[in-house]
């Protein structure tokens, strides 16, 4: 995991684009560019090539989701761009639709409001520069209320391990969290593979693909 | 005709002669005779004005002054009321009203019915009431002229009597006639109305084109409601929402800045609660207007809805994009139905099931609670039932007591 990142951040508000760009230079990485809509951003990644790219999903001209719109195009350019997206809204949709491109990791999709912790926010952040997957702990819970069919089958402790995979915790991480050993989460997620119906190959991010099943 | 005419209808009863309605009959005819002096005074003016060409509009106009006063004086004998059959102007000022009234097919035939009036109608109806009601009740009053005199009457300027018995069968002949005549008196009364209302009220198309006028302008509310819910949506979040994500940011770095102690716990604090405000906001946001529904259309709206709803939906939806309207007023209908079912309903299991067919949008939230949902018990139902009507849509309710409940919504409408 590289230590000073060079980012690229798309994000209309000024305050919050100041903000923002302050609150990462405080952790010793690097804005190389700020801009405040999706055409800007992605002339801001050709012409910088960062290691990260942050991007809020309402940006101008239409405000709607061009901001979403622009990383998925620029995840199709370059699939292992790692994206930041910040929202505003819990949106599954987003969040799926963002994990579809590439091979599903070095990306991440948060709620704006999680800036607010400002180290949360900055670890999750090295997390998606280093190739993690990091979903939401809000879409994460709605979408355990909601129970859907291919996870009928996992066990409520099962799904806490799925949730906080999700979330883009390493094994260790999850067992710190729900005070379990390691081998014993390793053994959660072979359960969860297994149940899910993703038999073990080499060339696909199983983790991935067990939270994208989790969010369809 | 269909309409009944009550006038003509109190004929056939029993105690025609004893209700109001032969004196209604008599008065609506003789009142003709004011309003027909001043119409045929002002057709004359008028129409002398017309020579000088500037008169021509103004007579046509008088016309509709008229049948104003027409409709009014049809009250007297039909209670249902004849509604003027003129357009609203699209626009202020005199010109465009002019205009419109000028080519209203109404105006003509009002102005058709001022000449027939001041030229025929209203001396027959003075006519009639004098044949059926002055003429008889002239007889009856010939005891009277009998005892004024001393010692002769002429009936009705015509018959001499001399003797009282001759008096008192002059009038009780009058009294049977004017009895008699009553009845004609009624048909004609009510001829007339019928006639009056054929040219003065409005028909069939002029009626369906003011209700298409009506439901035209409620639709342009319900448009405007639209776009202001999405402007306060909008200012929420990119004024108030942003200003506090960024200071929960400036208070999140001033944690880690600030050294252990109680500036650290109350920053702590604030910190923590300006996340909760942030959260509530994001909730008010959502419920005015949700982004997913302009993104990704209804049925993510939909999916959406069912995430958060308190209790567990089963969705089973598969929409095209529609228009705006259509959604927008789809995914609120449902989100009353879901808040419904939980809150009042008590239910414990709700199926959502979304289809385009055709031409026609069908949302069914079905749920297993307690049922009794009233669509007209002036709940949030009927606002929904409402907004729906805007489209042409509809909604049923089928909710016996003790469930479980049906919430139909129908939208006509094609895919966009």
């Amino acid at each position: 995991m590289p230590s000073a990142l060079r980012v690229v951040l798309a994000e209309d508000g000024v305050l919050l684009r100041e903000g923002l760009t302050a609150l990462l230079e405080r952790f010793g990485h690097q804005v190389v560019a700020a801009v405040g809509d999706a055409t800007a951003l992605r002339e801001a990644v050709a012409a910088h090539e960062p290691d990260v790219v942050v991007t809020d999903v309402r940006m101008p001209p239409g405000f709607q989701d061009e901001g979403l719109r622009a990383a998925i195009a620029l995840r199709a350019e370059r699939p292992s761009l790692p994206v930041l997206v910040l929202s505003q809204y819990v949106q599954r949709e987003y969040a799926a639709e963002l994990l579809d491109t590439g091979d599903g990791t070095g990306v991440g999709y948060l709620l704006k409001d999680r800036v607010g912790q400002v180290e949360e926010f900055v670890a999750a952040l090295a997390r998606v520069a280093g190739g993690g997957t990091v979903v939401d702990p809000e879409v994460v819970r709605q979408l355990l209320r909601r129970r859907r069919d291919p996870l009928a089958a996992l066990t409520p402790r099962e799904r806490e391990v799925l949730a906080l995979v999700a979330e883009g915790r390493s094994n260790a991480a999850v067992a710190r969290e729900l005070t379990v050993t390691e081998a014993a989460v390793g053994k959660h997620i072979g359960n969860i593979l297994a149940k899910l119906g993703l038999p073990p190959a080499e060339d696909t991010h199983r983790r991935v693909l067990a939270v994208l099943t989790y969010l369809r | 005709m269909d309409r009944a005419n009550t006038l003509l209808r109190a004929l056939t009863r029993r105690d025609f002669l004893l209700s109001a309605w032969p004196w209604r009959a008599a008065g609506y005819l003789a009142s003709s005779a004011v309003t027909g002096v001043l119409a045929l005074t002002g057709l004359l003016v008028l129409a002398g004005f017309s020579l000088l060409l500037v008169g021509l509009p103004l007579l046509v106009l008088a016309g509709t002054g008229l049948a104003a006063v027409e409709r009014r004086r049809l009250r007297l004998v039909d209670p249902e009321p004849a509604p003027g059959p003129h357009r609203t102007p699209g626009e202020p000022g005199l010109a465009a009203w002019l205009r419109l009234r000028l080519t209203e097919q109404a105006t003509w035939r009002e102005f058709a019915y001022g000449l027939l009036y001041a030229l025929v109608l209203w001396p027959l109806d003075v006519l009639a009431v004098a044949v059926a009601v002055a003429l008889p009740l002239a007889a009856t009053a010939a005891p009277v002229q009998l005892a004024l005199d001393g010692e002769e009457a002429r009936v009705v300027k015509t018959v001499l009597v001399t003797t009282w018995p001759g008096a008192l069968a002059a009038a009780a002949a009058g009294l049977a006639l004017l009895c008699l005549l009553l009845y004609p008196l009624a048909v004609f009364a009510g001829a007339r109305a019928q006639l009056t209302r054929l040219l003065l009220a409005p028909r069939e198309g002029e009626l369906r084109e003011r209700l298409g006028e009506v439901t035209r302008s409620r639709a342009r509310l319900v448009a405007a409601f639209e776009a202001e819910r999405r402007r306060i949506e909008r200012d929420l979040h990119d004024g108030a929402q942003q200003r506090l994500v960024a200071l929960t940011m400036t208070l999140g770095l001033a944690r880690l800045d600030a050294p252990e102690g109680p500036l650290a716990d109350r920053i702590a604090a604030a910190h923590e609660e300006t996340g909760r405000v942030l959260e509530e906001l994001r909730e008010l946001i959502r419920g005015i207007h949700p982004q997913v529904l302009a993104d990704y259309g209804l049925a993510a709206a939909l999916d959406d809805a069912a995430d958060r709803s308190a209790v567990p939906v089963d969705t089973d939806v598969e929409l095209p994009r529609l228009d705006t309207s259509v959604e927008s007023a789809a995914y609120f209908a449902v989100c009353e139905a879901l808040t419904n079912a939980a809150r009042h309903g008590g239910a414990r299991r709700i199926r959502l099931t979304a289809r385009h067919t055709g031409a026609l949008l069908a949302v069914d939230v079905h749920d297993d609670g307690r049922g009794g949902a009233d669509p007209r018990g002036g709940s949030g139902l009927t606002g929904l039932a409402d907004r729906l009507a805007v489209l042409d849509g509809t909604l049923t309710v089928d909710s016996p007591e003790g469930g479980p409940t049906l919430l139909r919504v129908e939208i006509p409408c094609r895919a966009r």
